[in-house]
């Protein structure tokens, strides 16, 4: 017997959690660019607790919360250009957030409004997927798009370790492998996929070490260590735009909230598990590190802060004045021109 | 006129005089070709996948030998996955390409359902609009050869029920063109059904680019009689069997309908207006089936317009058999259509009898034969 093929299978940790770097692993990143992890962060948190408050207050629909994932979407969406695109499931609001998809339209969407996915000119943010893993195919098919098209853009594909158990994300990552897709599959790997843990979506020991059985690069990263993250991501899509194929990084994290605001994780998860993960949460690090730099004090945090929240406040207000939608648009999205049914039911609808 | 007219086979097409005047002969299956070939050749949006699409047969003869015309980027054999690969023709779609995903049956299509229904036909809509997906599924129903229960299904009324996407049946060459650029250039994904049966039908087709509407029917033949409503290999069926019921001194209507989606119910009710009866002859099953649609739209409708129950013509509710000698009697054709028609022109009291599903069928029903207790 011989071996014909082996694989190993890393984990990147940048910046651990007091805040000490890794000489050998450490990018070298302008200061402006970690105030822009930092900012941003802040931000997607602002983000975050508005819209559970604003749940609990009955002005939006379900929000699944980001809170703990921030460094896993913020630092792999801040790696792509505004040009780059983007396919994510339900819970990135980092994401969106770090792209500037604008605020208020997000809000709406969350508010219950179709108008709020009206994604605007010269961003590539794709509609949210809600049905699980089903968005990963569709990446593949823009990346083999922009292979076809001789246009350097990569794919940023979005999913969750429960994902990771259904046929979309083993033929959509098969199929990228083949074609060499530009794109960067970035699992959310949060430890719980509502109620389900980790150990139950698959025997293996990382899902980073799928990756080599459809011929691509994987890496799991310490998705509490938005530099780790940024510099795996950055890696992935220059070599994707480079044709050197697609990638699988598995960002190592951990959902701190409930599943969505229709759950309660305290009936399933362990409360020390919660609370050891607490203290690893993105930010804590951040922050440590950016002092030993000298690049955070408590009065930028503040300042970061309460700009943040004067942007979220404006955002709301400004989706909450936004007028519902027409009656009539109950159907006429329906199909790019109607057909005869359709137009006699907008008629009677009032359109 | 062979112009409206398909036959066979290209020998009876110059039989009838179709070359001597002038029109230009093409299997159903070389037109599918030729609209693909035109396609790609002039859009470098248009790309056609599937499993199979470049290997020797290229489906059917409906692709061969594109992928060395305009090179495997383009014409592209995939591996098996359906769901995965119609979330891939939606991704293209989204970046502004126009895909043709090719299935040789169409019973690999409810493989494809939650990427189809859930997606494609939802994404315009849940997107305020912003978004749209035109791709085109082409898939090709079975018959024959055994092909039994996973490869000979009629699996239109599936795809019908969802709004969102359309559904069109090209039941010869000409539509089979026309219908195929629409669909490519169509806003919506439009599910493209064909007929194994009618890939060597030959008709008249013009070579220059054209394309046929979408959602609109058509009058095959006029009459007086009984509105006969067909689709795909039943309109052939439905042709030979209008030429019949003409012997008999019966001046029936036929109408293909060419989309399930959007149907053209204006067209349908004109036509029973004028006739009073109707016939639809569907190449699927009866529940929930177009016929159904078509009957309860002209209840709705146009009530007061029926002489007579409405017949429906399907397949047995049960799944096609291997046997040959079970499947000659699992299909209907031209004689289940004139004995549906006739019954249509019988005595009123008739419509009032009312016996399970397969008996209504006519005497073509299994039990009827006497196969079946």
């Amino acid at each position: 017997m011989t071996t014909i093929d082996r694989f190993e299978i890393k984990r990147l940790q940048v910046i651990d959690e007091s805040g000490n770097a890794d000489p050998s692993v450490l990018p070298s990143l302008p200061d402006s660019m970690y105030k822009k992890f930092f900012e941003t962060i802040v931000l997607a948190r602002a983000f975050n607790s508005r819209a559970l408050s604003l749940q609990r207050e009955g002005r939006i629909g379900t929000y699944p919360s980001i809170l703990g994932q921030e460094a896993s979407q913020i630092g792999s969406a801040l790696a792509f250009d505004a040009a780059d695109w983007f396919v994510s499931s339900f819970r990135e609001s980092g994401v969106f957030v770090a792209m500037g998809y604008p605020m208020p339209l997000l809000l709406r969407y969350w508010m219950g409004d179709e108008r709020g996915m009206q994604c605007p000119e010269g961003l590539h943010i794709y509609p949210m997927a809600v049905p699980v893993s089903s968005q990963i195919p569709h990446a593949t098919g823009i990346g083999m798009a922009m292979t076809y098209r001789g246009d350097k853009k990569a794919v940023a594909a979005y999913f969750g370790d429960g994902a990771s158990s259904r046929g979309d994300f083993h033929e959509g990552l098969n199929i990228a492998g083949v074609f060499k897709a530009p794109v960067v599959f970035l699992c959310q790997n949060n430890q719980w996929a509502i109620s389900v843990p980790r150990s139950r979506q698959t025997a293996a020991n990382t899902i980073a070490q799928r990756a080599y059985s459809y011929g691509m690069e994987g890496i799991q990263v310490d998705g509490n260590d938005v530099v780790a993250v940024y510099k795996a991501a950055s890696e992935a899509a220059a070599r994707a735009k480079a044709g050197g194929g697609p990638t699988l990084i598995e960002c190592h994290t951990y959902r701190l909230d409930d599943h969505t605001t229709s759950d309660d994780a305290s009936r399933y998860r362990d409360k020390n598990e919660v609370a050891d993960w607490q203290k690893r949460e993105p930010l804590i690090r951040l922050r440590l590190f950016m002092e030993k730099k000298g690049l955070w004090t408590q009065t930028y945090e503040d300042g970061v802060t309460n700009k943040a929240l004067e942007q979220v406040d404006k955002a709301v207000a400004e989706a909450e004045a936004l007028a519902p939608p027409l009656t009539a648009d109950i159907i006429r999205y329906t199909n790019k021109e109607l057909s005869p049914r359709q137009l006699k039911e907008l008629k009677e609808h009032g359109g | 006129m062979p112009w409206t007219k398909t036959y066979g086979n290209k020998t009876e097409f110059e039989k009838a005089g179709g070359a001597a005047a002038g029109l230009r002969g093409l299997t159903y299956k070389e037109a599918l070709h030729e609209a693909t070939a035109q396609m790609l050749e002039a859009d470098k949006d248009v790309f056609v996948m599937g499993e199979g699409v470049d290997d020797a047969g290229g489906v059917f003869g409906s692709t061969k030998g594109l992928h060395l015309r305009f090179g495997r980027e383009r014409v592209m054999d995939t591996p098996l996955a359906e769901n995965a690969l119609t979330g891939i023709a939606i991704g293209a779609a989204l970046t502004g390409m126009r895909p043709i995903f090719v299935h040789m049956r169409v019973d690999f299509v409810p493989l494809t359902m939650d990427q189809l229904i859930n997606h494609a036909a939802k994404w315009h809509y849940m997107f305020g609009g912003a978004v749209s997906v035109p791709m085109t599924i082409r898939s090709i129903i079975g018959r024959g050869w055994g092909s039994a229960g996973q490869h000979s299904q009629s699996l239109q009324s599936l795809f019908t029920h969802a709004p969102g996407v359309k559904v069109v049946m090209p039941a010869n060459p000409y539509d089979a063109k026309g219908l195929l650029r629409s669909a490519v250039y169509d806003g919506n994904p439009v599910i493209f059904i064909e007929h194994r049966w009618l890939y060597d039908h030959v008709g008249h087709v013009p070579e220059k680019p054209y394309t046929v509407p979408i959602g609109k029917g058509i009058i095959r033949r006029q009459g007086s009689d009984v509105t006969i409503i067909a689709l795909s290999l039943m309109v052939f069926e439905a042709m030979q069997a209008a030429e019949a019921l003409a012997a008999e001194g019966i001046d029936a209507e036929v109408i293909d309908l060419r989309a399930l989606k959007p149907l053209d119910t204006p067209l349908i009710l004109e036509s029973v207006r004028k006739t009073g009866r109707l016939v639809v002859a569907d190449t699927g099953w009866q529940t929930c089936g177009i016929g159904a649609e078509i009957i309860a739209n002209i209840t709705e409708e146009a009530f007061g317009a029926l002489k007579a129950a409405p017949v429906r013509i399907n397949l047995p509710e049960c799944p096609t058999p291997a046997s040959p000698a079970l499947e000659k009697l699992y299909y209907p054709g031209k004689d289940e259509i004139i004995a549906a028609a006739r019954k249509t022109l019988k005595a009123r009291h008739d419509a009032t009898q009312f016996s399970p599903r397969i008996a209504r069928q006519g005497h073509r029903g299994i039990e009827k034969r006497g196969d079946r207790p």
